[in-house]
């Protein structure tokens, strides 16, 4: 397929992550009281951010093994690709 | 949320090029690697109503409710990937309908065709209904404003990426709904004890409505009679309506997620697409019941933040209100953010599985064939695209006649439920015993839903008025309760539906044997897993993950 699903899907998280994250850091932590005085911004950012991360670094390996396969005309097909 | 709604119409957008066929759009060119097709085959099913339905459930019957999933979902979806999919890929049938066509006639086809057709357009409208309704009351936004945004969110980006473009957003939002709803779980946990608290809560739970003190957190313990659980369901109606008429029905026979499976890249792909797509899932329970379990613990139990589910004007609990009163009450904003963007993720993907599955349907066993056959690709390709607009005109038009008049709706659904109930018996003989015949399917299919009328029409669950709720003919038996009446309807259904179809099928000539090479399972040669690694064999696949299931159901027993 023409489109490595899995770039759309890591920059989303990567983006949500790192606006969730920020947003836990510089808020009042008194908004915590609702979340049972977790950081829920800050943590779970931080995870959106580590899968959206992830998803992009497995992207780009299969495109650099996509490339490399391409060169030598030869090679593993990539499962996910 | 405007990230996420650019990110949606970007895929659109990027998936535009590609669409060059009348496969491209509806099929996706059969090009999709199984992991994708396997989210975006659960993925099509967790629409909104599946999310909210399946809390307000916990709420109502507590741990039971997992029945829908790990005897309902999980058999089938093997059951599918294993036995059922090399008919339906290999006979390169396009649709569901098709496979009909193929293997029986021209009149069983448009009989499935039609009816799935309009059911898709309603299914479509009754989600665009729910979150318009969910958002008035969350955001203030008034009903016209969301319809109109969601139709126009989910038309522009099938218009530009067809099938395609539904399955990348389907995976988009199917990480989107387990990440916007797993720290709701972890919260709600938190709040109520953990597990242990969850328990002690849910036991005075049970006791309070006068059932045994296990029956919110266990599964089959409580299922030796309908008076013993809040489902007011025994276990062989569980084991035979829920678990093989209508799960099995539902799985097997629904274009809605075939498709999905159909846009795999090969065959050993489309047979793993259930089987991925049942690992997530058994641990959804877990994700969209606890929930539920956790509210009417703390409602009535008193969490340590005195969460409280809402009532209802007629004074009744308010289930539905499960996940977003939980979302208001444990997100602060940020996460809130996340969350509602997550139940509009599970909204849209409702309505654009229903949208993708009609536009497909319409064309090629509607449209092509019996409204003008043999024109060219791009003539079908656009009419794919007129009817992707139409459909959601359409389903517009029953969003809003949802609004006007609720009895309609319930009476629709009720009517689906009719066609859908002896589906699986048309396929089951079809795939199995070459003997069948286009009119035992045809007349067959006729009867099922006959008899589904009828039993609905002779009994009642208790307490119910006659009428929509059944014994709208005679009241001749009492159902203890909704659930009870619907798992039996689709029992009779199922079972006339056999009968009537072996029957007629003895009676009439079958086809000749040669035209049903590839359409049953006795003159289709069997595949060879020879080359593939043990560990990715379709047999094998689905015996883990019904060892799962197994496991899983004996755990919460």
């Amino acid at each position: 397929m023409g489109l490595d699903i899995r770039i759309p899907i890591g920059s989303l998280f990567v983006i949500l992550g790192a606006l969730l994250a920020g947003y836990g850091l510089l808020s009042n932590p008194a908004i915590y009281q609702r979340s049972l005085g977790v950081n829920i911004n800050l943590w779970w950012g931080g995870a959106l951010l580590a899968f959206g991360i992830a998803m992009l670094a497995l992207a780009w390996r299969a495109a650099a093994a996509r490339g490399r396969a391409g060169r030598e005309g030869v090679g593993e097909p990539d499962p996910f690709g | 949320m405007a990230v996420y709604f650019a990110f949606v119409l970007g895929i659109g957008a990027a998936l535009k090029r590609y669409m060059r066929t009348s496969t491209d759009y509806f099929l996706s060119g059969r090009a999709i690697p199984a992991w994708i097709t396997g989210l975006a085959f659960i993925s099509a099913n967790l629409g909104a109503q599946e999310v909210i339905g399946m809390a307000a459930s916990g709420a109502k019957y507590g741990m039971a409710t997992s029945h829908f999933y790990w005897v309902g979902a999980i058999p089938a979806m093997v059951f599918l990937g294993v036995f059922m999919m090399p008919f339906y890929y290999g006979s390169r049938a396009r649709s569901v309908p098709e496979y009909l066509k193929l293997r029986f006639d021209e009149k069983t086809r448009g009989l499935n065709a039609i009816s799935f057709a309009v059911m898709t357009v309603f299914s479509s409208g009754i989600s665009m209904y729910a979150m318009a309704l969910l958002l008035k009351l969350l955001l203030g936004w008034d009903f016209t404003t969301s319809v109109l945004l969601s139709a126009l969110i989910v038309l522009v980006y099938i218009l530009l990426g067809g099938l395609t473009s539904a399955i990348y957003n389907e995976v988009l939002q199917f990480f989107l709904i387990v990440f916007g709803f797993a720290p709701l779980v972890f919260l709600g946990l938190k709040d109520v004890g953990g597990w242990h608290g969850l328990a002690a809560g849910l036991r005075q739970v049970a006791v309070s409505r006068g059932f045994a003190p296990d029956a919110w957190t266990s599964t089959w313990s409580v299922m030796s009679t309908p008076a013993s659980n809040p489902m007011g369901v025994e276990w062989i109606s569980i084991a035979m309506g829920l678990g093989f008429v209508l799960s099995f029905g539902y799985w097997c026979t629904d274009f809605l997620v075939v498709q999905r499976a159909l846009a795999a890249d090969s065959m050993q792909a489309a047979r793993r697409t259930p089987l991925i797509a049942a690992v997530p899932k058994m641990v959804f329970p877990f994700l969209v019941i606890l929930p539920g379990m956790i509210a009417i613990a703390s409602t009535l139990h008193g969490g340590a933040s005195g969460l409280t589910l809402p009532h209802k004007p007629d004074g009744s609990l308010n289930y539905d209100m499960v996940i977003p009163l939980m979302l208001g009450h444990y997100f602060p904003s940020g996460m809130l953010g996340l969350g509602l963007t997550a139940l509009m993720a599970s909204f849209m993907t409702g309505m654009a599985g229903n949208v993708t599955a009609f536009n497909t349907v319409w064309t090629y066993d509607i449209y092509q064939a019996y409204i003008r056959h043999g024109a060219s690709d791009r003539h079908y390709l656009n009419m794919g695209r007129i009817a992707t607009v139409v459909g959601i005109g359409l389903s517009i038009t029953a969003a809003y006649a949802a609004n006007r008049f609720n009895n309609i709706m319930d009476l629709l659904q009720l009517l689906f439920a009719f066609v859908n109930a002896p589906l699986f018996a048309t396929f089951l003989l079809g795939m199995f015993w070459k003997r069948a015949s286009g009119h035992g399917a045809f007349f067959g299919l006729l009867a099922g839903t006959a008899a589904a009328a009828v039993h609905h029409g002779l009994t009642l669950p208790v307490g119910s008025a006659t009428g929509i709720k059944g014994g709208w003919i005679a009241v001749t038996h009492l159902y203890a309760s909704q659930m009870a009446q619907n798992f039996w309807t689709a029992i009779y259904a199922f079972g006339i539906c056999f009968v009537v179809t072996v029957a007629i099928s003895l009676a009439t000539r079958p086809r000749a044997e040669q035209d049903l090479k590839g359409l049953v399972y006795s003159l289709t040669p069997r595949l060879s897993a020879a080359g593939e690694r043990w560990y990715a064999r379709p047999a094998v696949l689905g015996a883990c993950v019904l060892a799962g299931a197994i496991v899983l159901n004996f755990i919460f027993r």
